[in-house]
């Protein structure tokens, strides 16, 4: 459904020679799994998001989304980004926000894309909150916010860059439960970068380690706790514990070598 | 590197638009009075520069925006201070002061001229009193952004109250007094020319407009040029200035992006 | 709603009545310092005559057309030079070499070749007033952050939308900054003109009147343009308060 093969990003700094982000980066993501990418920092996670968006062109390697190569922003993909902050329109209330995307598919009537932006904001748990603007929510809130933008469109493939790092733990757990009820009702293919491993294993169908830079793919494992999970059972589970031990080595491996 | 990303487009728009006053000067394309060719200005103003003339006006008139500028910073800073500090202070003072400030200062200058006549103390005065509230509001602005968490810091170890002013309040405070400053000497060389329109018998602003009604209209262009090189000279000399003294303001912005 | 400062009223009546009753003890002054109280009265009586309401009428119709004149073409000239990066090149020394001469001195190039109408005054207006606008229109579109023209990329926003949608809102901040900061120089500009070479508005009746030592009533004239001045910024920050209400919550929340 995706695949990307060879992926390499070179950078050219202001002096010096190029700066190669990411190496060699080649995986295939199946319909509507979740899929998470973890590795060392500096890896070149974020650069990789942005290139399968279609928001960066590579320097080697093709993107392909269900057969047609991606040389620009692909229709049915949406990138969530790390600063969801800065993403939202500070000059839009929520339902402002949850619209904009919808503004711009053609044939919907205003008061139908407000229906609908209506629905994915109850959908993410904000119901209520409409017509505030993004600075009187909280981190958490802002990033459902974000989120509620990114579905309304019912995109097929969802990016999605490090969304729950600035939040704090419990936000994020719920954050991260919520997510797994969206993605289970409508069954979109996520692919999610992250720092934290445990929230890697925890949510993700498969998870892809990355090297440090320049990246390449060092391992790919299939996550085989039972749906749905649970964050204290699916977290005390043996399995779970074994994926994120042999994950972090991984990752520690690559970061020693730093 | 495409011409549209080059910085040399811009300079090659500056020579070309040089290139067409010349030769429109030269051919007659427009009425020579009103636009001698650049030539004839440069040779002017290499005239004007060599026998001292125009130095001689500039010289005034930087001298009464230097004074009345130094009068400004240091009165309006103080004052910025007390009020940013002091929310009383800045209650008592602020509706007097925008009473004032919302009056041109062009408006001013025949009130002033009453009682100060039409000297150096004239356009001073007037200098000053442009220039004090752009710095004013800069300051009392950079005083209250100051983080009440460091003013506490600094009592929990037992500053006194004009200690912290000074080693706490006022860096805080600086780059934003600067931003301030760095108006204020735009707006000096504003109230200066406008003030040596207005009534004078010397300074530059005084030169450009005596030119025109003498109609040595070579000279007016020349005065002008001078006054825009004096403008952009002061510009990078503030820069300069500004970041030797902020330099660890510069890095932390630059971090923070 | 704001909560009134007594004590500034108390300081403005007491500087007031310190007027009144210096004007009164120096009575030898009276030529050319008049008690506060003669000074409003005088007001009164020339705007009740109609003797101020021609000037009035001169110097904000100058200073209407050259405000907005310089918003439309100065926030225009600033979108194109903020989207476009090769007229920004191209114009940027240009920029750079005339911003820094002070407005004013345009007045005399300006008479030279506008005569001493209207045409003049209205036009070194223009010129003044298009500098902060253009430089904060500039800035605001420039620094419009990455991350929401990525957010548009993604949306697939057209180039068109991302402007109508992204780009203006997001910069509006700043070029609100800019059109305020004009506003008072417009009115310097205006009556600084008026000043050099008119035959009437308020810059003129301020200076003529000094001229004939009619001194209450260029009193009058200066307490009449800073009202002027007070209210149009006044006006304009309720303008913008409405207009801008998100803004004013975000900034807010920031510190």
């Amino acid at each position: 459904m995706l695949e990307v093969s060879g992926l390499k990003k070179e950078f050219q700094p202001l002096s010096g020679p190029p700066v190669t982000a990411i190496g060699d980066v080649s995986f295939r993501v199946e319909a509507r799994q979740f899929v998470s990418i973890v590795g060392p920092s500096g890896c070149g996670k974020s650069t990789l998001l942005q290139c399968v968006a279609g928001l960066m062109r590579p320097t080697a390697g093709t993107v392909v989304l269900d057969g047609r190569e991606v040389t620009g922003p692909p229709e049915g993909l949406i990138l969530l980004f790390q600063e969801y902050n800065k993403s939202l329109m500070a000059w839009r209330t929520v339902l402002g926000n949850v619209c904009f995307g919808l503004e711009n598919k053609a044939g919907l009537a205003r008061a139908d894309r407000e229906a609908e932006a209506r629905h994915y904001i109850g959908l993410v748990g904000l119901g209520g909150f409409e017509h505030q603007y993004p600075w009187e929510l909280s981190g958490g809130m802002q990033q459902r916010v974000a989120i509620a933008r990114a579905l309304a469109c019912k995109p097929q493939v969802l990016l999605m860059d490090e969304p729950f790092g600035a939040l704090d733990a419990l936000t994020r757990i719920e954050l991260e439960d919520t997510l797994l009820r969206l993605w289970e009702s409508l069954r979109s293919t996520i692919l999610f970068v992250t720092h934290d491993i445990e929230e890697a294993v925890y949510l993700s169908d498969r998870v892809y380690v990355l090297s440090r830079r320049p990246s390449r793919m060092i391992e790919d494992t299939a996550v085989d706790l039972p749906r749905p999970r649970n964050q204290l059972a699916s977290r005390e589970d043996t399995r779970f514990i074994k994926l994120r031990r042999h994950t972090f080595e991984l990752i520690s491996k690559e970061m020693a070598q730093i | 590197m495409s011409w549209k990303d080059s910085r040399w487009t811009g300079v090659a728009v500056i020579v070309l638009l040089g290139l067409l006053w010349e030769v429109a000067g030269r051919a007659g394309w427009v009425h020579k009075l009103l636009f001698p060719p650049l030539s004839v200005i440069l040779a002017k103003l290499f005239e004007i520069v060599a026998s001292g003339e125009i130095l001689q006006h500039l010289g005034v008139s930087l001298w009464r925006a230097t004074l009345g500028y130094t009068l400004a910073a240091t009165f309006a800073i103080a004052l910025g201070i007390v009020m940013g500090y002091w929310r009383r202070a800045y209650d008592a003072c602020e509706i007097t002061i925008e009473l004032l400030r919302a009056v041109p200062p062009p408006a001013v200058i025949p009130l002033a001229m009453v009682f100060l006549g039409i000297g150096d103390a004239l356009k001073v005065f007037m200098i000053f009193f442009a220039c004090s509230f752009p710095i004013l509001v800069n300051t009392i602005d950079g005083v209250r952004s100051v983080e009440p968490v460091l003013i506490r810091t600094a009592r929990t170890f037992g500053l006194s109250r004009l200690r912290i002013v000074w080693k706490v309040i006022l860096p805080v405070a600086a780059p934003t007094i600067m931003t301030g400053l760095r108006i204020a000497t735009a707006i000096a060389l504003i109230l200066t020319v406008i003030s040596e329109m207005v009534g004078a018998t010397s300074g530059i602003g005084y030169f450009i407009l005596g030119s025109q009604r003498t109609l040595h209209i070579a000279n007016m262009y020349a005065g002008m040029l001078v006054l825009a090189l004096t403008g952009y000279a002061i510009n990078r000399a503030f820069l300069y200035v500004d970041g030797y003294l902020m330099a660890w303001h510069k890095g932390l912005t630059r971090r923070e992006q | 709603m704001r909560r009134i400062p007594w004590s500034g009223l108390a300081v403005l009546a007491a500087c007031l009545l310190a007027w009144e009753a210096w004007a009164y003890w120096r009575r030898d002054l009276a030529a050319y310092f008049p008690p506060a109280s003669e000074v409003l009265v005088t007001l009164g009586q020339m705007l009740g005559s109609g003797e101020l309401t021609g000037h009035v009428a001169a110097t904000m119709k100058r200073f209407a057309e050259g405000y907005f004149l310089a918003a439309v073409l100065a926030v225009g000239a600033g979108l194109c030079l903020g989207l476009w990066r090769w007229l920004y090149n191209a114009f940027e020394p240009l920029i750079e070499l005339l911003r820094p001469m002070p407005s004013p001195a345009t007045i005399p190039i300006a008479i030279l070749f506008l005569g001493i109408g209207d045409e003049m005054k209205v036009a070194v207006t223009i010129y003044a007033c298009s500098w902060p606008i253009l430089l904060n229109t500039l800035d605001g579109v420039r620094s419009v952050d990455r991350v929401l023209f990525a957010t548009a990329a993604t949306f697939r926003l057209s180039p068109w939308a991302r402007f109508w949608k992204v780009v203006l809102p997001a910069a509006s901040p700043q070029i609100v900054t800019g059109l305020r900061v004009s506003l008072a120089i417009a009115l310097i500009l205006v009556t600084t003109s008026e000043m050099v070479v008119s035959n009437d508005g308020l810059g003129y009746y301020v200076l003529e009147s000094q001229r004939t030592f009619q001194m209450p009533q260029m009193y009058a004239a200066v307490v009449a343009l800073g009202v002027i001045g007070y209210a149009l910024n006044r006006l304009f920050l309720m303008i913008d308060g409405w207009v801008m209400a998100w803004h004013k919550g975000a900034t807010r929340r920031e510190n």
